[in-house]
Order: C-alpha cells, then sequence, then structure tokens
C-alpha cells in the first residue's frame, strides 16, 4: 500500500508537538499509518467512531475538559458530520481541528470516491470553515500548528486537507 | 413515570457529576429544577449528547458523567452504544429518557413505540450494564447504583411523553457552555 509512512509520521508528530492528546478517527486507506500511530501511542486517547459525526461531540467533550483533540476523517466522513458541525460546533464556539483527507481529485483510481471530491471545498466555504492544504513536506509542521493555534483562538473548526501529493507515494 | 420526577429523585446527587442533556423537554425541565454550571444542555446535535459524554469522560476518567439522553435522540446515533461499549469509561452513567415520542415536534412516535428495543440495543453492543426502569423509585436507585459502581451503565427509563409548557429558557447556549468548561477547569485547579 503506497500511502506515505514517513509523511504520515510528520503528520502525526506535528500533531503532538502542538499538545492533540486525543485523536478520534474512521479508518480509510491514506490515514492508516496515522491510525497506527495514535494506537500505539500510549499518551494518545484513540477513538475508534461508527460514524465520523460522533467526533464532533467527542471533541466538544474534550475541549470542555481542557484537553486539545483532532479528528482523522476521510471527506466523504466530513460530509457525514455537517449537522453535528453546524449545530454543535457552529452553534456553541467549539474548536475543531479537522485532518480530512481529500479523495476523489487529480489521480483518483476509485469510482467511488469521485463524487465527494467534487462538493468538499464548495461545502467547507458553504460552512464557512477555514480550510488550508497539507502538500507539501517543507510545511506541513507549520501548518498544522497554526491551523490549531486558529481553531483555539477563533473558538470554530478549521480543516486541514491532507492531499494526495503528500499521502501517496507511487 | 414522569420524566420531570425522575430528575428531580436524583437532582442532589448531579451536584459532583458532569451532566449533559439532549434539548426539548430534557433540558428545559431540569432547568427549571435549577441550573448549576455542572450542567450543559446541548441544545440541538442530535445524537451527540452521548458523544459528548463519552469525550468528557475519556479526558477525565475519574469524574462523574451522566448524560440525559431520549429515545429519539439515541436513535439518530445509535453507533454512539457501540462506541462508548468500545470504550466503557468506568464513571460514564447514561440515562436515556424513553417516551416513544418525538414530543417537542408534535410527538410523532418514534420507532420504540413499534417495539424497538433500546435496553437490547445497548446490551447487544457490549454496555456492561444495562438497566430498564418504570418507576420513580427504581429509577433512583438505578441512577444511585451506577454512581456507586465502576461500570458504563445504561438506563432505559420508561415515561410519558408528557413535556414542560415552554421549551426555551432564558440561560443563552453559549454563557452555557463557557460557564461549563469553567467549572471544569476549576475542579481541574483544586
Amino acid at each position: 500500500m503506497p500511502v506515505s509512512v514517513t509523511n504520515s509520521k510528520l503528520i502525526y508528530d506535528a500533531l503532538k508537538e502542538c499538545d492533540i492528546q486525543l485523536v478520534s478517527a474512521l479508518p480509510e486507506t491514506w490515514l492508516v499509518h496515522l491510525i497506527r500511530l495514535a494506537e500505539e501511542d500510549p499518551q494518545m486517547i484513540l477513538v475508534r467512531l461508527a460514524k465520523e459525526e460522533e467526533a464532533v461531540g467527542i471533541s466538544a467533550g474534550a475541549h470542555f475538559a481542557g484537553v486539545k483533540s483532532a479528528m482523522l476523517m476521510q471527506n466523504h466522513g466530513f460530509l457525514a458530520s455537517v449537522n453535528g458541525i453546524v449545530s454543535f460546533a457552529h452553534l456553541y464556539k467549539i474548536p475543531l481541528l479537522m485532518l480530512i483527507s481529500y479523495r476523489g481529485t487529480l489521480g483518483e483510481r476509485d469510482p467511488w470516491q469521485t463524487q465527494g471530491g467534487k462538493v468538499t471545498e464548495p461545502l467547507l466555504q458553504a460552512l464557512r470553515i477555514p480550510y488550508f492544504f497539507l502538500d507539501r513536506l517543507d510545511s506541513v509542521r507549520k501548518r498544522i500548528r497554526q491551523a490549531q493555534t486558529l481553531t483555539e483562538s477563533s473558538l470554530q473548526p478549521v480543516a486541514l486537507l491532507l492531499t494526495r501529493d503528500l499521502m501517496w507515494e507511487e | 413515570m414522569f420524566r420531570l420526577d425522575c430528575l428531580r429523585s436524583v437532582y442532589s446527587d448531579l451536584e459532583n457529576c458532569l451532566v449533559v442533556t439532549i434539548m426539548g423537554a430534557v433540558a428545559a425541565e431540569l432547568q427549571s429544577l435549577g441550573h448549576r454550571p455542572n450542567f450543559f444542555y446541548l441544545q440541538h446535535a442530535m445524537g451527540l449528547a452521548s458523544s459528548t459524554g463519552l469525550g468528557l469522560a475519556l479526558c477525565l476518567p475519574e469524574q462523574k458523567v451522566i448524560v440525559f439522553d431520549g429515545d429519539g435522540s439515541l436513535l439518530m446515533n445509535l453507533g454512539s452504544l457501540s462506541t462508548m461499549a468500545r470504550y466503557r469509561p468506568k464513571k460514564l452513567i447514561h440515562v436515556v429518557f424513553d417516551n416513544e415520542s418525538l414530543l417537542s415536534v408534535g410527538g410523532f412516535p418514534t420507532a420504540t413505540s413499534t417495539g424497538t428495543d433500546l435496553e437490547g440495543i445497548a446490551r447487544s453492543c457490549g454496555i456492561p450494564r444495562v438497566i430498564t426502569v418504570r418507576s420513580v423509585e427504581a429509577f433512583k436507585a438505578a441512577v444511585r447504583d451506577a454512581m456507586q459502581g465502576t461500570e458504563l451503565t445504561t438506563i432505559v427509563a420508561k415515561v410519558e411523553a408528557k413535556g414542560p409548557a415552554a421549551y426555551v429558557t432564558d440561560l443563552s447556549l453559549l454563557e452555557n457552555r463557557f460557564q461549563f468548561r469553567r467549572h471544569i477547569q476549576s475542579l481541574k485547579a483544586r
């Protein structure tokens, strides 16, 4: 599986540097190494979800508890979380650091991923969620740190789109 | 059995818990008994009260957390039962007021009115302690047992489909949210 172990580690280490202590996740191909890293880290609370919207509630609970958290999801999982984002995170001003694998764009081979790719950015824009790309090795650490800073200061969700260029090696 | 009587029967026991409620009647009725800074009312996002309780309980494992859920909300997020059961925080209590109805939006019947068994679902998901109660005395005893116990517990309380006269209270959502978080941080600082 040509998902980049090195770049997954880079992302994970950047999350740790931001003092992320809880990660919620629903597996998808690009996220496998990130989830394994969380699983193997005794300091990390890993919450494996049945559906991504649960993560909004879990991250809200973590925020109330004073614990920084991150959500790992595919863009289709983001689609499945929309009501939670609107009527919990936005309504109650809850910071959410969302790492979203951006499937269904340039180079996508799986036909079933191709619809989500078309609507991910328009939906982020419609929801007024600031989003940025993780697409280059040399900016990953800084972008994650800056996204974490922004979500905490603005008390609103911030999305980082994990791109094929970063996550896939072939 | 009425939900308000259930809430009243355990109100004094909630002092040392973090309390998360769903929207609608549950939130309004608990507030009618007296708001406290350790109560958070999730006034939308149906289904996510249990997830919020799970997040709190995982991050604060020594803290008692009680969620007041409802049949309509839980049916929107049944997967939450499987996620809670997977991690089974020892001090998380999940109360489901089952009035077989979406009361605050016109009283339309939910699937529990036609046989969906929330106790059975919770048990099958792997929640270690599950009990259904039908009287205020049994409710109070079940909550107190769960508070003294050390296992994740789901209590299904079968209640009448009767709610308060008004659902909107004078507590603003953001005021409640900031007060709740500040309260938790003050507990941690002790």
